[in-house]
């Protein structure tokens, strides 16, 4: 080895550099650039349609033709060359249309040629003022055209799915849309179709477009052929006001361009957030913002005058609140959902312990457990985004593991995310679950074969298998809060094995929740209430000279002591029962026990209820105070990397009903408190001021039972009791991206897309049960059945069946809220035993044949599952 | 009819004509692997499996064998580039997917010889260490595709294809595959795509089919000619090739002769010969005409005039005169006929024919046709064929592929020798008035007639 080759592995790692000259000027960029970005570098832009930074090139258009003299080995190209697909070379001499005469003519007569059948509908198409086609043409094209043929024209416009249209003779057939559709979402359903000047982006017709990332495609279309179905001859780019802000729906922390005009917000674009959503964001994101402008909207407080909900005024309602908590005392619980911003997760989180002098506040109005509170106090809480898992930590990562987390239908950009490094760095992804999905398949992941309720034993396998090594970060989702000792084996796996783990939530607000003590256990910044040291240091803040030193009640807890039943297994509570309840942005059926909720808001002392829209929590409140929208006010989330993302106000109407804090800071008042903030801007302020706690945190001990002992939920509101044995099978089970959740409401296309809800079944289930793909399946639990289309999934294991968590309801035609969810209907929660049955179609019309194959059924089970097996 | 006349001239001893992928074509039943055998067929590959697969490379190299579907780039060359150490496995693509107008010489010689290209195939593959190769043929011609696959299944039957061919411990597979009729799958890579399964469209390149080609693997695209021209180097040597043809165009060629010649066909010949030879070989014009202009090398080659005649027909000659040699389909039009028409025609199916993918090509040559038809009625403006030359070199040299080139190459040449012809239809004079088409047909003026008498 000589010393120069020991210089060179020792000299540190930086990118290549490569100098070349651009319209005379010379410039560095990294090895590999094209020619396009470089000039962009020295701030020239080459006009393009078909090029886009996330998409592999394709040289389709031809509109970025530039001269290059010199490629760099003292040879030109006599022919002009697309700036997009070549990369740069040491060297290299390139004249864009800013130097040469002939990358000048080369790109006029590609416009010219674009432009000859593309329509002069400019002044109706909803591109027109933001169209690359258009400014292109305005600024370099020729005022009068030399075509004198015929235009080209198809019928106009075409549905390509529930939200998009597509008007064939505006396209330039630059395939960005396929191209997004087959590298970034993996749902190819769009491509090119005929041949030639006749070439068109048409679907396949047996399957539409079916894409949970569909509205991209509308974003960047380079001229008005992809429009929005919801947006559509609504505004005129110029008239809108666009504000950059952060998406509501899920804890992926996507940066939005929401664009309102006379206070009405008429379309959500992606915003360029790299780090986080790069540039793209899924459709529940774009499509739903319609929920706050329904006829719903609460803006006037209510109070409940005999047993009638009663327009009031703000003193007056505000009166009758406080008289109802100070009776209540101490005996008040909080319930503040996962939907709030850090700021009024934090004035709540103030509010129920200065105010109200309790520590029963929960944000988790969904299935969980003290596993999960424990886990959540040692594991995430008072975390900066510094030490945190991040989107890129994703894509370097040797490996990542899901636990109890559907990225598609979770959180749908950690699932681009995930497909990308798959796609460019070979990422292998592991899967603990029953089945590969969709989403799986679409990531290349491989499947680590689990019962739902087993993930523990399952995360132990793969640590012993190597799998889980120092390289790989393991995912875990909100839903391992219904297997126990999940969470807890996940935290010994990544210790044993010098792993990462994140946990990823499905809402905007639930780590700004955790962060802001929203938990009967935890002061802000993940502080336990249980250690004097962070109460002083928590008071210090607050100027509180006492903090309730007690855990306080969890959310099962407290609707259970509504109830009147004891919290079981947990030790006597301090506070004997709960007289009051505040809620905020809860809907009942999220609940472990949606029943059960809704029976503990209607027999609690009394209830205050701070809500955008009527809700079961309003129908039932004896106080309804009305809060802002959040495109209303200001805010920050903190997405699962604990990355902040800012809230912005989008726009105010004159009736906008008060922000969550302003509420809070006027019960507060009239309760004869201080909260100490009555704005966002304070808020913050009083953010700002935490500083993550130092000092002990809970250790996650095994929970009872060990690892695989089946589901349970940690409300221990439903008893597990579907008897086993034939056609018993373990319920696997998720929340759907897009069903009937009230979020959605308003964004009617955007629901028509939704993902018909179904049974899977392993072939061998679906040999016993004799039923064929497609056909109907009943599925029972312990409140009930529901009928549900079989799918057949190669992949899943035998024992397990999975449902949608919540629906649509294909049965009842589409999402309607009316109709409870499908989990609901059951009694069941995920990792619940449920009976499968095949549905007899033809029982009525012909009952002798019915009869004598459910004697033979009855006869022998195995074989009568064989002969309906090969009859189907 | 034509081969007839080879044979002839080749009786007479004077013929300036090398039969030799020709050679067996009047044979009976030459396509059956006897009657190949008989001629000495797959003596080449054994000559090849005694050699290391690098020296059959080196041979193809040095015996200056270029590519005979238009490019001409040299085959050994091509081969070379194959990566050694690339994991994936290698393939060998036949392109049999012959369409461009004018261009018919792999047709005939698949359909009277099959087991050339085969065997060529086997060498090809063995020395690029390919263990599957696969002959991609045109859809519609049906017959060929039949006496292809049944040329295979001989092969195999004869142990020339499978495992251990010849006890060599050398296996090859080929798959005879049926495109869907797309000249653009004539393009290479799209032609790659086609066989992947996918649209026909060309690829970005680089990376090159010899690094990444069919399935993301090293891969050798030949033409159908280039290949079978292989056994024959193999059985007599590069010096026998060398000895025909120019220094840097070595070796026998098929010359398509078709349009308003007395007796069309195939002509196998040096390369180098000029169209004057062989017209004078296979009787000239049609009784009573003289050529007005000709492609070299089908419709995407600029056209030449009469005065070109005497052009060497070898790449670097044909290039110097401001023209591609292609696929030497010599289309010959006398003095009858109509440049406007024929270059309409042939934009016509180019338009039909582009694939779509890139502006230029898909608007221009829709545009192109328009402007075309306009001057062919009459209904051109003053100025038009300027602006037909403008729009024709927006065109070229900016597509992604050369289909276009080759849609403005012949509108170029056209314009270049027979501008008042589209001065005409600029001024009001239709096409079919200045040169009327019904005396441009084939036949002669008595044969029309009584043709017209006869089905009338």
């Amino acid at each position: 080895m000589s010393v120069d080759t020991t210089h060179a592995t020792m000299a540190p790692a930086k990118p290549e550099s490569v100098t070349l000259t651009i319209d005379g000027r010379q410039v560095s960029v990294p090895k590999g650039t094209l020619i396009i970005r470089a000039a962009e570098q020295i701030g020239t832009a080459i006009p393009r349609f078909c090029d886009h930074p996330l998409l592999d090139p394709a040289g389709a258009c031809r509109q970025c033709l530039v001269e290059i003299p010199d490629a760099g080995n003292g040879r030109g190209f006599p022919k002009p060359q697309p700036s997009c697909t070549m990369p740069v070379a040491e060297g290299m001499v390139v004249r864009t249309q800013v130097s040469s005469e002939l990358a000048r003519n080369a790109q006029e007569g590609i416009l010219e040629l674009l432009l000859i059948n593309h329509p002069l509908d400019c002044p109706i198409c909803d591109k027109g003022g933001e169209c690359p086609l258009q400014n292109q043409a305005m600024a370099e094209g020729r005022g009068e055209s030399r075509y004198l043929g015929v235009k080209r024209t198809f019928p106009k416009p075409i549905s390509i799915s529930a939200q998009i249209l597509l008007d064939r003779e505006r396209c330039v057939l630059c395939q960005r849309c396929t191209r997004f559709s087959d590298q970034i979402s993996g749902d190819p359903f769009i491509n090119l179709q005929e041949r030639g000047a006749a070439s068109q982006i048409g679907e396949y017709v047996k399957d539409g477009y079916d894409s949970y990332f569909s509205g991209n495609v509308i974003q960047i279309c380079p001229v008005g052929a992809l429009t929005s179905k919801d947006y559509r001859f609504h505004a005129r780019p110029f008239d809108l006001v666009s504000t950059r802000t952060t998406c509501e729906h899920c804890a992926a922390g996507c940066e939005l361009r929401t664009d309102h005009r006379q206070y009405r917000v008429e379309r959500r674009l992606a915003g360029d957030l790299p780090e986080v959503n790069e540039e793209w964001n899924c459709d529940k994101g774009r499509f739903g913002f319609r929920y706050g402008h329904q006829d719903d909207r609460i803006t006037r407080p209510l109070v409940r005058r005999d047993g009638v909900l009663q327009p009031a005024s703000w003193a007056d309602a505000i009166d009758t609140a406080v008289a109802g908590l100070k009776a209540a005392g101490r005996r008040v619980g909080v319930l503040t959902g996962g939907r709030l911003t850090v700021e009024t997760n934090l004035a709540w989180s103030k509010f129920a312990r200065m105010v109200l002098g309790t520590n029963n506040i929960d944000f988790r109005s969904r299935i969980s457990s003290p596993e999960e509170a424990t886990f959540l106090a040692s594991q995430v809480a008072g975390r900066s985004q510094a030490e945190s898992v991040s989107y890129r930590d994703l894509e370097d990562a040797g490996r990542v593991v899901l636990v109890d987390l559907e990225p598609e239908d979770e959180s749908p950009i950690i699932f681009l995310r995930l497909r990308k490094a798959a796609m460019k760095k070979k990422l292998p992804v592991t899967v603990i679950g029953t089945h590969l999905t969709r989403g799986s398949v679409k990531m290349g992941a491989a499947l680590e074969p689990c019962l739902p309720g087993d993930e523990d034993a399952a995360l132990v396998r793969l640590v012993e298998r190597n799998v889980i090594d120092e390289r790989t970060i393991v995912l875990i989702g909100e839903r391992a809060a219904a297997s126990p000792g999940a969470l807890t084996a996940a935290v010994d796996a990544v210790r044993v094995a010098g792993a990462r783990l994140a946990w990823v939530p499905r809402r905007a607000g639930d780590v700004g929740a955790v962060e802001a003590g929203c938990l009967p256990g935890l002061l802000p910044g993940g502080r336990p209430v249980t250690d004097p040291v962070a109460r002083v240091e928590t008071g210090a803040l607050w100027a509180a000279r006492t903090l309730p030193a007690e855990v306080g009640l969890d959310a099962g807890q407290m609707l259970a002591s509504v109830l009147g039943s004891p919290a079981d297994d947990a030790e006597e509570p301090v506070e004997p029962a709960i007289d009051a309840l505040m809620i905020s942005g809860v809907q009942p059926r999220d609940f472990a026990d949606p029943a059960a909720t809704l029976a503990a808001l209607e027999q609690v002392g009394f209830l205050v209820s701070l809500e955008q829209r009527t809700s079961q929590v309003t129908e039932r409140a004896d106080v309804v105070l009305p809060v802002a929208l959040l495109e209303e006010t200001s805010g920050t989330f903190l997405n699962w990397e604990h990355r902040p993302g800012r809230v912005r106000v989008v726009n105010t109407q004159p009736a906008t009903p008060m922000n969550e804090i302003r509420v809070l800071a006027a019960l507060a008042d009239a309760m004869g408190s201080d909260l100490g903030m009555r704005t966002v801007v304070e808020a913050h302020a009083a953010w700002a001021e935490i500083e993550p706690w130092q000092g002990a945190r809970p250790e996650l001990a095994d929970p009872e039972g060990g690892p695989g002992t089946g589901a349970a939920d940690g409300s221990g509101q439903f008893p597990a009791t579907v008897a086993g044995g034939a056609g018993s099978l373990r319920l696997d089970s998720w929340i759907q991206l897009l069903d009937s959740s009230a979020g959605l409401d308003g964004a009617t296309d955007l629901q028509a897309s939704a993902r018909p809800a179904v049974v899977r079944v392993s072939p061998g289930t679906a040999q016993w049960l004799g039923v064929a793909e497609g056909q109907p399946v009943q599925v029972t639990g312990p409140a009930g059945s529901v009928e549900l289309p079989a799918r057949v999934d190669p992949t899943m294991i035998d024992g397990a069946v999975w449902m949608p968590l919540h629906g649509p309801d294909q049965a009842a035609g589409g999402g309607s809220r009316q109709a409870p969810p499908l989990r609901q209907r059951l009694g069941v929660l995920p990792g619940s035993p449920v009976h499968l049955a095949a549905v007899q179609a033809n029982a009525g019309t012909d009952q002798a044949n019915a009869g004598t194959d459910q004697a033979n059924a009855g006869t022998d089970q195995a074989n009568a599952g064989t002969d309906q097996g090969g009859a189907a | 009819m034509s081969e007839d006349a080879v044979t002839l001239e080749m009786a007479q001893g004077s013929s300036p004509l090398t039969p030799v992928l020709s050679a067996n074509w009047d044979d009976p039943r030459a396509w059956k692997l006897v009657n190949y055998e008989r001629r000495d067929g797959y003596r080449g590959l054994r000559t090849a499996l005694g050699m290391a697969p690098d020296d059959v490379i080196s041979l193809v190299k040095e015996a200056g064998l270029r590519g005979r579907g238009g490019a001409g780039f040299p085959a050994g060359l091509k081969w070379s580039f194959i990566p050694k150490d690339n994991p994936n496995p290698t393939y060998l693509v036949v392109n049999c997917d012959e369409s461009e107008p004018g261009t018919c010489k792999d047709m005939p010689l698949l359909m009277a010889s099959p087991h050339t290209l085969v065997e060529g195939a086997i060498i090809a593959s063995y020395a690029v260490h390919a263990k599957v190769a696969f002959l991609y043929v045109r859809g519609e011609v049906l017959h060929i595709i039949r006496r292809l696959q049944q040329a295979v299944r001989e092969a195999y039957s004869a142990g020339y294809l499978g495992s251990d061919i010849l006890g060599s411990g050398y296996d090859l597979d080929i798959i005879v595959h049926a495109g869907a009729g797309a000249y653009i799958c004539g393009e290479e890579t799209a032609l790659l795509d086609s066989l992947e399964g996918r649209r026909g469209q060309p690829r970005l390149r680089p990376p090159f089919p010899a690094v990444a080609g069919l399935y993301a693997s090293p891969t050798v695209v030949n033409n159908a000619e280039t290949i079978s021209s292989v056994p024959a180097i193999l059985t007599h040597g590069k010096d026998w090739f060398q000895s025909m043809g120019t220094e840097k165009s070595a070796g026998f060629t098929l010359f398509s002769l078709s349009g308003h010649v007395a007796n069309p066909g195939q002509y196998e010949a040096p390369l180098g010969i000029t169209l004057a030879q062989l017209l004078q070989i296979s009787g000239g014009m049609r009784a009573g005409h003289q050529l007005k202009f000709f492609t070299p090398g089908g419709s995407s080659t600029p056209m030449f005039s009469a005065a070109e005649v005497n052009v060497p027909l070898d790449y670097e000659s044909v290039a110097g005169a401001g023209s591609i040699l292609g696929t030497k389909a010599l289309q010959c039009f006398d003095e009858t006929t109509s440049v406007v028409r024929t270059v309409l025609r042939w934009m016509e199916f180019y338009k039909h024919e582009s694939c779509g993918k890139c502006t230029p090509c898909r608007e221009g040559t829709w545009w192109m046709v328009q402007m075309l038809r306009r001057i062919e009625a009459g209904e051109g403006r003053p100025g038009d064929v300027d602006k037909l030359l403008d729009v024709n070199e927006r065109i070229g040299g900016r597509s992604f592929c050369t289909l276009a080139d080759g849609a403005v190459g012949c509108v170029r040449g056209a314009v270049k020798n027979f501008r008042d012809e589209f001065e005409a239809g600029c001024n009001g004079v239709p096409a079919w008035q200045l040169l009327p088409y019904e005396r441009s047909t084939v036949f002669s003026d008595e044969d029309l007639d009584s043709r017209v008498g006869a089905t009338a």
